[in-house]
Parts: structure tokens; sequence; C-alpha cells
């Protein structure tokens, strides 16, 4: 639904967004990731049809958005960053002049307006200015007027920046509500967003794109991937970092104050070996935790081109 | 058509929702009355037209047009809200047109306001009411002339004064071109055709001419050439700094 292919765009000197390419189907929910700056905006304002792309295309529906602007805009729903509305007018005049500009009039506008309304939970304050709103309620607004024509494609950037816990629970669970028929791209710098709702994930660096990914794909990067912890008293830990070493399938094993860490080497599990080690020595552990990996890692490692460690640091380092 | 009624509504609903609207009209008549009846001299010429009304229109635009105008772009620049309007399904021409036709409507009505000075005319005299009307018409398209100016530079700047200070200072050029204080800077050394090009490009003449009473063809295109000149730099202006 959304095909972007080789994209770039440059403001003077500073090149924004870098060859960028990928796409997303319907049913996905891509999240679009970066730090601050990365060029996850620009693109989105690319494929929006508010910024010409300097090389490269964008397709909305297989309509290229520079060749056919309008009739893109028309099937697209996009929330610019921090929810921009006419702060002078209340949620349900701005959704009505949404309507109008999209088309709707008589009784279709009022239901297109009803139900975005409905769909965002902004039944109290749909007659108050919408300066008076908190910024829970802005967004929410921001979010009503792309969802007003029920889209096809929908892009929004940083949903849930700003909102409370609650209000970023009920954002994303909205998103997950309508993602089966649609096809959702969001940015965002928060990664407990991308597990929470997207099935795939983009990031994004200087203008390119640094990896691609389902969640687990890319936790699978971070250098703790598979990585074992085990808590102990120090003693114990003493005497069981050589034999860990020794281990078949154990690749560098870190001793801390209270825990070590065993990295695999790379296409091993070593979890149920050192589980039953530890049972069979009758060890002394308070714990024995599996690491997924953190996409946190992976997000520092591939957005500051940090060297990563470990066997899985190779992997990523390779990409 | 559709789309673009629907930005004018907006628009034009704006400058009621908020004191501007209110604030304006209510300077703009209470400058004309004073303009007309002071400096004007309104009862001690004896004459029963609205000749000294409309002669201070020029001038009165020069200070109130750029501030309906200001707003048009600079403050969808400022609040991001150009973003959304320009990824609605509307073009950037559109756009223009409707924020353009909104604000002109808006002076439109604050002129129409001033009715009472053409009731009391009437009520002094017989004054010749097809001037009254042709002068009407000519404020008017040059209202319509000094917006289209002021819709250009609000959408140079996202500061409203500085879209406010520019658009009055090319207005002022394009007022005082026919003036003596201009052309005598010329006068003597520049040649004629080029004295007679400026005196021709000043809204003070063609709207002299309008305002005699008889509709002047050539001050007609003048206005809407200067309009169409200056929204067409608009819409350029638009698409070259929306992504600030």
């Amino acid at each position: 639904m959304i095909e972007i292919d080789r994209l770039c765009k440059r403001f003077g000197p500073i090149v924004a967004v870098d060859d960028v390419s990928f796409s997303v189907a319907r049913g996905e929910v891509l999240g679009f990731l970066g730090p601050n700056g990365a060029g996850k905006s620009t693109a989105m304002k690319i494929v929006a049809g508010f910024l010409a792309p300097d090389s490269g295309r964008a397709l909305v529906c297989g309509l290229d958005v520079t060749e056919h602007g309008i009739e893109v805009k028309r099937r697209l729903g996009y929330m610019p960053e921090g929810a921009p509305s006419y702060n002078e007018m209340t949620p349900v005049t701005f959704l009505g002049f949404i309507a109008s500009v999209r088309g709707f009039s008589g009784i279709e506008k009022h239901r297109a307006v009803d139900r975005a309304a409905d769909m965002t939970r902004l039944g109290e304050v749909l007659n108050q200015p919408i300066e008076t709103l908190s910024r829970g309620y802005k967004r929410r607004v921001g979010l009503a007027q792309a969802l007003l024509h029920d889209p096809e494609v929908l892009i929004l950037d940083e949903p849930t920046d700003g909102l409370d816990p609650n209000q970023k629970h009920e954002m994303r669970t909205l998103i997950r509500d309508m993602a089966p028929d649609k096809a959702i791209l969001i940015s965002t710098h928060l990664l407990e967003e991308v597990g929470a709702v997207c099935s795939r994930a983009v990031i994004i660096a200087r203008g390119r794109v640094v990896a691609d990914g389902t969640p687990a794909e890319l936790e699978a990067r971070s250098p703790n991937h598979n990585a074992v912890f085990v808590y102990a008293p120090p003693q114990t830990l003493r005497t069981l970092a050589p034999i860990l070493r020794e281990l078949d399938g154990v690749g560098e094993v870190e001793v801390g104050d209270d825990s070590l860490c065993a990295r695999p080497r790379e296409g091993c599990e070593v979890y149920d070996k050192i589980q039953v080690l530890v049972r069979q020595r009758n060890m002394l552990v308070s714990e024995v935790r599996l690491e997924r990996g953190q996409l946190d890692d992976v997000f520092r490692a591939v957005t500051t081109g940090e060297a990563l460690t470990g066997n899985a640091g190779a992997k990523a380092a390779e990409d | 058509m559709g789309v673009m009624l629907a930005v004018f509504r907006r628009e034009f609903v704006t400058y009621f929702v908020t004191p501007l609207a209110y604030v304006f009209i209510v300077i703009f008549l209470a400058l004309a009355g004073t303009l007309t009846f002071f400096l004007g001299a309104f009862f001690d010429r004896g004459q029963a037209d609205l000749q000294p009304f409309f002669s201070f229109h020029p001038w009165l635009y020069l200070l109130l047009v750029p501030a309906i105008a200001m707003r048009l772009w600079s403050e969808e620049r400022k609040i991001g809200t150009i973003e959304l309007l320009l990824t609605l399904p509307v073009s950037t021409t559109q756009a223009v047109l409707a924020k353009f036709l909104a604000a002109w409507a808006f002076t439109a009505i604050a002129l129409a306001l001033t009715f009472p000075l053409w009731l009391t005319v009437n009520y002094l005299g017989t004054p010749d009411n097809g001037v009254i009307l042709a002068s009407y018409i000519g404020s008017l398209i040059m209202a319509g002339a000094y917006l289209a100016v002021g819709a250009c530079f609000s959408a140079l700047t996202s500061n409203q004064v500085i879209a406010f200070v520019l658009a009055a200072l090319v207005c002022l050029i394009f007022a005082v071109g026919g003036t003596p204080i201009v052309l005598e800077f010329f006068t003597g050394w520049a040649p004629a055709g080029v004295i007679d090009t400026i005196a021709s490009l000043s809204f003070m003449s063609n709207f002299r001419a309008i305002a005699r009473g008889v509709i002047d063809v050539s001050a007609l295109v003048y206005f809407a050439s200067v309009i169409a000149f200056f929204l067409f730099a608009n819409v350029i202006l638009v698409d070259l700094y929306k992504a600030r």
C-alpha cells in the first residue's frame, strides 16, 4: 500500500533523507524508528504529499505522490507531528471542516464526524474550543481528523508523544484495532511502542535505513540476545564461571557482583544446558534467566554506529 | 469547488470567532468616519458626495488591510496547521484563492458597514448615487489588491509582525506611486514615458479613475493584474517556504 523507493531529500547542505526504501502492506503496522532529527518526519511528509522528494519516489495505493498528489491525499489519513489543529475551533466544527474538505455533506458528514469522534472517544469535549483541551485530547482530535474518511493508508507522526501511560495505552489499542484492514505507518522514538503495536520496524539514522525487520528479528541483533543471566552469591559465581567457560556453545562469560552473564556462540542455545548444570551440581542460585535482547541496545548500536560486542554483534556489524 | 468553499467558510468564520473581526470593523469605521468628517471637511465642503470619504481609502487600507492579511499564512505556518491543510485533498492554488476570497469577503462586509455615510449624504442632498456605487466597487477592488499583497507576504514568514510590515511597505510603494511626492522626484531627469508608467502603476491614480464614476477598463485590468500577480507569487511562496 505504501512503497518508498530510493527516496532522497536535502535541505541545503543537510541530507534529511538519504536513499530510503521500504514498503508497508495492508494489515501491517510499520514502526518508523530513529533518534530525533533522523529524518523520520521528513520521510513521512514526503509520503503524505507535503514535501516533494529530490529523487526517488513514493507510491501510495500504487499512485505516485508527486504526480497524483490530490488523489493520494484523498486515500490517505495523515496526522502531522504534534497533531496541529485550528485552536479556535471546537472538535466538532474542526472535524466538520475536514469532512467538508474531504467531500462529505449532509447526513454522511454527520456520520463521518460521529464515527471519528466515537473511535477516538472525544464525546465529552466535542463542543469545547480545541485550545482549552489537554494534550491528550488534542492528540485525539488530530487522530480523529486522520481517521475521518476511513482511509486505507494511515500515517501518524509520533502519535503517542507526550501522552500519559493510560493515554498511550489507549492510542496503541486503537492503532492495533484498526490495523487488520489498513496499512499504517507510525513514527516514534519510543522502543516500547514497537513491541506494543508494530508488526515491523524500520530504524533510520542520519537519513539512512540502518535496520528493517520484525521486533523479534531486531531483538535478535542485540549483543545480549539469548544470553543467560545467573543470579547467585559471589563465591558461587566464582566457581560457576570457569565451568561455564568450558561448556559447549558458550562464548563469553562476564562476572558481576551478584550475577554473571553467559553469551552463547552464534546460533547456539545454552539456557537449558546451564539450567541442567546448575541443578546437577546443586548450586545455590536465586535465578537463571534467559535474555531475549533489549531493543534499546540494538537501537543504540545501529543508530550511533557503536561497535556491538559478542557474536550477535559481529552479525549486526556485517549487515 | 466544494473544497474551496469549505476552506473559504472556515477562514471566513474564523474572523468572527476571534475578536479580530470586531476590533477591525470598529477601528475601520471609526477611522473612516474621523477622516471623512475632520480631515476631509465633509460638512464644510457643502457638496452632497462621498469624495472626502473615498479619498482616504488608499491610506486607510494601507494600515488596516495588511492587518487582515497578515495571519492568512503566517499563522498556519506558526502553529503547523499548514501541514494539515496541504495534506488534505486541496491544491495550493485552491487554498490560496479560498483564503484570499475569505479575507476579501470580510473587507467587503467592513466596507458595506459604512452605509450610514451613504444614507447621510442622501438625507442631506441629492448625490450622484452612480458615482458612489462606482466608488464603492473601486474601493473594494483596490482592497483586493492590498489584500493580495498582504497574503503574499504572509506566506513568506511565520512571523505576523514581519508579514504586516513588509506588506504595508510594499502597499505604500504602490499607493504613493502616483502622488506628487514620488513623481516630482523623477521629473526633470526621467523621460516622460517613465513618469507616466510610474503614475499609472499606482493604486491611487487607478482608484481615482474608477471613483470618478466611469468604470475605467484599464484601471480594472490594472487591479486584476496586481491581484493575479501577487496571488500567483503567493502560491509559489507557500510551496517554497512551507517546510520552513
